[in-house]
């Protein structure tokens, strides 16, 4: 018996030679998992990086199964979403998975980017892969939206109304770029059917390109870590960091783990709690699109509320408008915002570290607001927290520049 | 796993738990993996309206004259229903020889109660899925008797303008001719004498 | 007329009785059901819902529901639409009957649940302190009977009267009892429910099992993890 066995293994390392002298399948293996060296101090929060590829893969499995069954027509839309929840087998768990995605997709990045605020992953070498996930967060962004617009329900048209609507505010071009946009005198058939073209094929299109480039980047420069001191300084006889270890199988087997947990959580939100509380899917949408009648709430999806709230906060159309864009345009500039001595958080001074708790608790304070009622005391609050956000990138450079910070180790430490 | 040399790495103190551990996670993995397609592939399955859509149908056959044949769609194919005249029904037996199965012996092609030489519940009454077995075109009727350039001597049948197959009045396969099985028979019953419900059979309505 | 502010349970989810339904009480939704089809279906269709997925998911027979739910020449398979014609609907009422087949995931079923309980009469008619001036009678008055309004009146600073609604009271009695009554109209919006989502039984039906899977792979998986990183952790 052990000779046929010894053949096929022959037969199989010469299957693997023939296609590595034309692919670098080895190659790619190596360099990105076998002979990736990360740093051997990833703590919890450094599991959402490989979870937001997940929840991307289950959002484009589940979008090429629903564009299967979707009709992207406004007359027949709502009703194929219920077609689908009804009459195509496995329909509804298609359907939730991909709504339940989107939110979990939100979750993920913003931890992800809380990440890299805490441990200074944007820092110099790393200003790259940063501003790439500027980008992937403003394309997911688009890519909601339009999805979210896709049921045709009642949040859907009227979300789809303001959301455009803001265009508006542009001064001189406003009112012909949202006719532009629509491609009617109101959100109508054809802004729905660009929409749909947008977010099955263009959008996913972008996002997987970005994320490729976001990959890259990382790999050339390698990954940050809470210590945010470099790996790359203390190298062993063959060039290997000395506090870093291969990708693949130590971080294949954690990140294996880390999905496990995550799908637990995920499927106990799908199966129990789909909607979760409104917030997931809203209960207007429920109602078909009417075009003369706003629902009495009209927020949008949870993940948009703290730019809802900026938005809000602001008595001024186009003010507003660019307060919001602003909040994330400002993203871009935070590699070079940051001018402390040392990169993570462990090692900033107090006012960093207050500046940033207070960072997460107005983000998901305004959050909280813009599901409000927006009563004057809500209002006021919103306007603080707005005011506090930009306060914390606009006072970034001299709080890190000026404020005693601890000494880095020359090692990661445990 | 030549990299475990690392110095901040060691080699496995106990390499069969691992090996173990590495082929039962991935195994429970794949069981997980291959469950999860399901529901995926089997969202191609026709969905409960397309089911009910293929729900049987109910026929009035009382305005069918001797010789003329009517058609219904029943998931989506087209159904001939056909009233033979008493030539027609009498030609049947005697075209044996030219037929490819005339005893309708592949059981895949009628139910049982219609493997009879007329290939029906009640000799005047064709009930067939008329799309050729070959590729699935609807052929021509032909019924009378009268000369073609295919077959000088016509007996009447359907003719197949795609690629020339031919079958009797009872829709049984001429020999010699791309398609190779009769046209298919589905299940139907007769309610009452003027009407017949395709789609399910008489055993079925525990009837006949 | 008085300017009225009614404050009862009115807007929001404030002041919603809880409904306390089940959608796994087979029992339940086909009583609901019966009640749709007997009180609701003459005017509001559930458009979504086909009669045959009755027979799949709440263990009623064909036979059953031919016999007690189908009217007119309605089949099996057709969706369970009112008999009424649309046009006509909006000369009586104003306003066309809505579909039903999602309300309870628009408005919940405390909503319809507390809706229902809440209708009172008065000289102008019936009326509900959840959806004030609606165009709705109260169908279901003989099983519940009459509700009238306690009414107390306030005059604001500007001297105008307002006249609120506080509670209301069983005036004339039904043929049922308030806990009959709140037993029957639970049953109809579980079945109400049901049908806003028929893939509710199944989902978390098979939610556990996939929730159990999930769990054993992560032990697992954590097994593994801890495995390989000995080589690490010393």
């Amino acid at each position: 018996m052990a000779k046929p066995a010894s053949n096929l293994s022959k037969n199989v390392q010469a299957f693997g030679a023939w296609v590595n002298e034309r692919m670098p399948v080895g190659q790619v293996w190596r360099e990105h998992l076998t002979e990736y060296y990360a740093p051997k101090n990833f703590n919890l929060w450094y599991f959402f990086g490989s979870l937001a590829i997940l929840v991307l893969v289950n959002q484009l499995e589940t979008g090429i199964f629903l564009t299967m069954f979707y009709t992207p027509h406004a007359d027949m839309a709502f009703s194929s979403v219920e077609y689908i929840m009804r009459d195509v087998e496995w329909g509804w768990l298609i359907r939730y998975m991909h709504s339940t995605g989107a939110s979990f997709f939100f979750i993920v990045v913003y931890l992800h980017m809380f990440r890299a605020l805490l441990y200074g992953s944007y820092r110099k070498p790393r200003e790259l892969i940063w501003i790439l996930g500027v980008f992937i967060l403003l394309v997911l962004m688009a890519e909601a939206f339009m999805g979210y617009v896709l049921p045709w329900g009642q949040m859907s048209y009227w979300g789809a109304q303001v959301i455009i609507s803001l265009f508006g505010a542009i001064p001189e071009v406003g009112d012909i770029l949202v006719e532009w946009i629509r491609g009617d005198y109101m959100i109508s058939n054809a802004t729905l059917n660009r929409f749909f073209a947008l977010h099955v094929v263009a959008l996913p299109l972008a996002l997987l390109a970005l994320v490729v480039l976001h990959l890259v980047a990382l790999h050339e420069v390698g990954s940050n870590n809470p210590d945010g001191v470099e790996i790359k300084k203390h190298k062993d006889e063959k060039g290997r960091p000395l506090d870093g270890i291969p990708f693949h199988p130590y971080y294949t087997v954690k990140d294996l783990f880390g999905a496990g947990v995550f799908l637990i959580l995920f499927a106990f939100v799908l199966f129990y709690a789909p909607e979760f509380g409104g917030l997931f899917l809203e209960p207007d949408n429920f109602v078909p699109a009417d075009p003369l009648v706003t629902p009495q709430h009209i927020v949008p999806v949870w993940y948009f509320t703290p730019f809802y709230a900026m938005l809000r906060a602001v008595p001024d159309k186009l003010f507003g408008v660019m307060v919001m864009g602003a909040a994330i345009f400002v993203l871009f500039f935070l590699p070079w915002l940051d001018r402390s001595k040392v990169r993570s958080i462990r090692y900033k001074g107090w006012p960093s570290k207050v500046m940033l708790a207070l960072f997460v608790v107005g983000f998901i304070r305004l959050g909280m607001l813009a599901l409000g009622d927006g009563t004057p005391i809500q209002t006021i609050e919103s306007r603080i927290w707005t005011f506090y956000y930009f306060a914390f990138f606009a006072l970034m450079p001299f709080v890190t520049k000026f404020e005693k910070t601890k000494p880095e180790p020359e090692r990661v430490t445990k | 796993m030549s990299e475990t040399d690392l110095a901040s790495t060691q080699p496995p103190e106990n390499p069969g738990r691992r090996r173990l551990l590495t082929w039962t996670t991935g195994v429970v993995g794949a069981v997980g993996a291959g469950l999860a397609i399901w529901p995926f592939a089997a969202s191609w399955k026709p969905s409960a309206k397309a089911r009910l859509v293929g729900a049987p149908v109910e026929v009035n056959i009382g305005n069918l004259e001797p010789g003329q044949i009517m058609r219904v769609v029943w998931r989506g194919q087209t159904i001939g229903i056909m009233r033979r005249s008493e030539r027609m029904i009498n030609d049947l037996p005697t075209l044996n020889e030219k037929l490819a199965d005339p005893q309708s012996e592949v059981a895949s092609q009628q139910p049982q109660y219609a493997q009879n030489v007329h290939r029906s519940i009640k000799p005047e009454y064709l009930v067939a899925n008329i799309h050729c077995t070959h590729l699935g075109c609807i052929p021509q009727v032909l019924p009378e008797v009268e000369a073609q350039p295919f077959d000088a001597e016509w007996r009447g049948g359907f003719f197949c303008p795609c690629h020339r197959s031919r079958f009797d009045l009872a829709g049984r396969v001429y020999n010699g001719v791309p398609a190779q099985l009769n046209l298919v028979i589905p299940p139907y019953h007769f309610i009452d004498d003027n009407t017949v419900m395709i789609g399910v059979g008489p055993e079925a309505e525990g009837a006949a | 007329m008085l300017a009225s502010g009614f404050s009862l349970a009115a807007g929001g989810g404030e002041g919603l009785e809880h409904a306390n339904i089940n959608v796994h009480d087979k029992a339940s939704l086909q009583r609901g059901a019966a009640m749709y089809v007997n009180y609701c279906l003459g005017c509001h269709s559930m458009q979504y819902l086909r009669y045959n997925r009755l027979v799949e998911d709440i263990g009623l027979s064909e036979a059953q529901v031919e016999e007690f739910l189908l009217s007119g020449d309605q089949e099996i398979g057709d969706p369970m639409l009112s008999a009424m014609n649309a046009d006509e609907a909006e000369e009586w009422f104003g306003i066309a009957p809505p579909d039903l087949s999602l309300t309870a995931r628009s408005r919940g079923p405390d909503w319809i649940y507390t809706y229902l309980k809440e209708f009172y009469l008065t000289e102008d008619g019936w009326n509900n302190t959840v959806l004030p001036n609606a165009s709705m009678p109260h169908v279901l008055w003989e099983l519940q009977g009459i509700q009238r309004p306690i009414t107390e009146s306030h005059t604001d600073a500007e001297g105008v009267e307002h006249v609120e609604i506080v509670d209301l009271e069983l005036d004339q009695e039904g043929k049922l009892s308030p806990e009959e009554y709140s037993d029957h109209i639970r049953d109809l919006v579980a079945f109400m429910e049901y049908a806003a989502e028929p893939a509710v039984l199944k989902r978390e039906k098979i939610g556990i099992w996939v929730l159990l899977f999930l769990v054993v792979f992560t032990f697992l998986a954590w097994l593994l993890y801890q495995e390989f990183w000995k080589d690490i952790k010393k």
